[in-house]
């Protein structure tokens, strides 16, 4: 399968039975109306933005990836979602929402402490992508990666406790808030320099790829979602990645959360071409834009480019516009931003939208989803309970698992290898 | 005369000296690494390996000579000229349990990748608390080769040893290369596998137990090449051969050296260079790399602390210049340490008078 740039570099009218990707990006009145004002990203002084009325959801006539005309439709039997569905995908955005809110109450009392980014405002990338997958398959996220981790399925126990640096944590308190690893939820970080994740990735979905292939495992058909920013697609490890995941038509979803700022740096002023989708077909690979405040847009994205992924048919680079409420870390205090584009980012706020949805399409009641705000509330009150009244890591804990094989600690005075003392770890030891 | 040498000890110099008459075969170091590779993919097909041009060229220098015809592309794979990319494929291959050896052209290059040798494979055991290992080994030739300019030329072995979470490694012979990229392929952690491209053509006598496909050396165990009583003169990678020969010059003139061939740069074998020192109570360190915060200096610090009471002489430690490798042959030769240096800083720590600056 392969892509020439053309059929994704321009927009061109769309007929029906066109597949959902390349509809989303040329018929998106939303688009259009970017490519022609750059006043609309970035430049705080300059903002003269005036959005369109909110867009309808759209919603395929048949749920298989070709899709036609976004129109309203208020019959249940074209609805996107099952009530269940929607009710799975509001808890979660509810659930990380909270989440990281509790985070900056705590850190502000003291019980949190370094570096600690939130991801209010981008719930619908997380839940919309994550809830989507199995769990064999992989997450790779960055140093914003509290809400990734829930949505894959950490329990808010073991992410608050690992935040608080405590012996419960997910991590034992050694990762911290940018270093969230779960072999069993298949969370693989976590990572702390931007465009690490992504090599990273890739070589997960090269695993996936070899044991079906050389190893013959028949099961094998796990994707890996790569989640990173804006900021990170000026990195060279991503164009590197891009290239082989494409050559070796590797089963990776590369998702970028483009939420506009690098800190204070914005996307406008640090990049040459700023649509960040069009870089997947320069590489042969699909290049798709979302609106990444929108969840149910986001998962009709997301369900296609995992069953591409799924069936061995290669990569797909996503770009989900979404937007961070706060500033980029507890520490950031968000100056440069005009709060013009602030504001209208909040109206578009996922979790207004996803509830508007559900109970104008009559999905559900203000009375259930009430009931699971209150319920995530019990979560959250008893994951900081349970992290406070958590132990510190011991003293031993120093020099555990520096190693697979801790004789590579090397040999002691003895002549014995360091790690057979039982003494080994209580002191700071002579390693 | 030749001193009596008890372990299988090397003479690169004396090609066909051997010490057990059962020691029939020779081997460079360049087959050595090669049948260690191949012998290591054929046991366990999760091992596979990834770098520019060790496919279809066979390597660039032909280490993996025929592994392509063998193991097919999918396990030996040509990379693109991406050594971030592939050095971070390789780690998360790594994170699910396959086995990657990742060669770089040159250690010089794997600054591209640096982030990920120390960030996403060093560390992330530690970082995960024990949930994930990352079984890889970076391979390459290390340190300076002939003429090669200053940006080919640095010896990586200090950098990557004073990160926690990697094993180094530097072979110095063929047994030393088979016996140690084995290990490093068995290894449940990150190895950073430091060869020497003057070395891979270097031939060595080798036993039938080296030979052997489950033969493994130990990691974290140094070899005394030479024993001796006079002076210790630790080395790895090419300064090994440079200290032998060293202490059959200095032999002749009655300095006995004992030469130990450190193999393991972390671990750092400090029992045995001790156990050593205290029997010398002298020592010499020889290395390649630049000397500020080199192995040397660790190796000082490691005796100063330990067996400060057994030195008669204060240490001294040999080294590149400090200066990027000059281009010039004879600068070149200045600017890496030689076999005369070394029978110079051996005689000074034995209290000869034998002036400090090297001559031209």
């Amino acid at each position: 399968m392969s892509f020439s740039a053309t059929n994704f570099a321009q927009p061109r009218p769309v007929p029906v039975g066109i597949r959902s990707n390349e509809k989303s990006l040329s018929s998106d009145p939303f688009r259009f109306r970017f490519r022609g004002s750059p006043s609309f990203l970035g430049s705080p002084h300059s903002l003269r933005f005036n959005p369109t009325p909110p867009l309808k959801l759209a919603i395929p006539h048949c749920r298989r990836s070709t899709a036609a005309a976004v129109t309203d439709v208020k019959s249940s039997a074209n609805m996107l979602i099952t009530k269940e569905e929607g009710l799975e995908l509001y808890e979660d955005m509810i659930l990380g929402r909270f989440f990281e809110d509790m985070c900056a109450q705590m850190y502000y009392r003291g019980k949190m402490f370094g570096f600690v980014h939130l991801y209010n405002g981008q719930e619908a990338v997380s839940t919309g992508f994550i809830k989507l997958l199995k769990k064999e398959d992989t997450v790779v996220s960055t140093y914003r990666d509290h809400v990734h981790a829930l949505s894959k399925g950490v329990p808010a126990r073991a992410v608050m406790s690992e935040l608080f640096g405590k012996a419960t944590g997910c991590c034992r308190g050694q990762g911290g808030s940018m270093h969230m690893f779960s072999k069993e939820h298949n969370l693989i970080g976590g990572f702390a320099f931007i465009g690490e994740g992504i090599p990273v990735a890739t070589g997960a979905a090269f695993s996936s790829k070899y044991r079906r292939e050389v190893l013959k495992e028949a099961s094998a058909d796990h994707v890996t979602l790569a989640f990173f920013g804006d900021g990170t697609c000026n990195n060279g490890q991503f164009y590197e990645c891009l290239n082989m995941a494409a050559l070796w038509k590797l089963p990776i979803i590369f998702v970028v959360e483009n939420n506009l700022w690098a800190i204070g740096m914005s996307h406008l002023r640090a990049t040459s071409d700023p649509e960040i989708w069009k870089k997947g077909p320069a590489f042969g690979m699909a290049g798709v834009h979302v609106d990444g405040m929108d969840v149910l847009k986001v998962r009709e994205v997301a369900k296609e480019a995992i069953e591409r992924a799924r069936r061995g048919d290669g990569p797909t680079l996503v770009e989900c516009e979404t937007y961070r409420f706060r500033g980029h870390s507890l520490a950031d205090p968000d100056e440069l931003r005009d709060p013009a584009e602030k504001a209208r980012y909040a109206a578009r706020d996922p979790i207004s939208a996803l509830k508007k949805y559900m109970i104008e399409n009559k999905l559900a009641n203000e009375q259930e989803l009430k009931s699971i705000e209150k319920k995530i509330d019990e979560v959250l009150d008893d994951a900081v309970e349970f992290s406070d009244e958590s132990p510190l890591p011991p003293r031993s804990q120093l020099l555990e698992n520096v190693f697979a094989d801790s004789k590579g600690f090397g040999i002691g005075p003895d002549g014995k290898y360091r790690c057979e003392d039982p003494k080994f770890t209580q002191g700071t030891a002579h390693v | 005369m030749l001193r009596a040498i008890r372990h299988k000890s090397i003479c690169p110099a004396f090609g066909a000296f051997r010490a057990f008459a059962s020691a029939a075969k020779e081997m460079t170091v360049r087959e050595a690494l090669n049948s260690a590779l191949d012998e290591e993919m054929s046991a366990d097909p999760k091992v596979f390996l990834m770098g520019e041009e060790v496919g279809e060229y066979q390597g660039a220098y032909k280490i993996s000579k025929g592994l392509l015809d063998k193991y097919g592309p999918e396990r030996v794979l040509d990379t693109p000229i991406t050594e971030a990319g592939f050095a971070g494929i390789g780690v998360g291959a790594a994170y699910y349990g396959l086995r990657p050896v990742v060669e770089f052209m040159t250690f010089n290059f794997s600054m591209q990748a640096i982030d990920h040798i120390i960030n996403s494979a060093a560390k992330s055991n530690y970082m995960s608390a024990g949930q994930i290992s990352v079984p890889i080994v970076f391979r390459g030739p290390n340190g300076a080769a002939a003429g090669v300019g200053a940006q080919h030329s640095q010896c990586y072995a200090a950098w990557y040893a004073s990160c926690p979470g990697l094993k180094v490694l530097a072979p110095y012979s063929s047994e030393d290369a088979r016996g140690l990229l084995k290990a490093a392929i068995r290894d449940p952690d990150p190895v950073v596998f430091l060869e020497n491209e003057l070395l891979y053509g270097e031939s060595f006598p080798v036993s039938a137990e080296v030979l052997d496909s489950s033969f493994c050396l130990p990691i974290g165990k140094a070899k005394i090449e030479r024993e001796g009583k006079d002076v210790t003169i630790t080395a790895y990678s090419k300064m090994v051969g440079y200290a032998l020969k060293a202490a059959e010059i200095l032999a002749k003139e009655g300095v006995s050296a004992e030469v130990i061939n450190l193999r393991s740069i972390r671990p750092l074998d400090r029992t045995t260079i001790n156990a050593s020192v205290r029997k010398t109570n002298r020592l010499v360190t020889v290395e390649e790399g630049f000397p500020q915060h080199g192995v040397g200096a660790e190796i000082c610090t490691s005796v100063v602390e330990e067996s400060f009471g057994y030195l008669d002489a204060p240490v001294e430690r040999i080294a590149g210049a400090d200066v990027p490798m000059p281009y010039a042959a004879n600068l070149e030769r200045m600017a890496v340490p030689q076999v005369e240096d070394i029978v110079r800083a051996a005689k000074r720590a034995c209290h000869r008078s034998v002036p400090l600056a090297a001559t031209a």
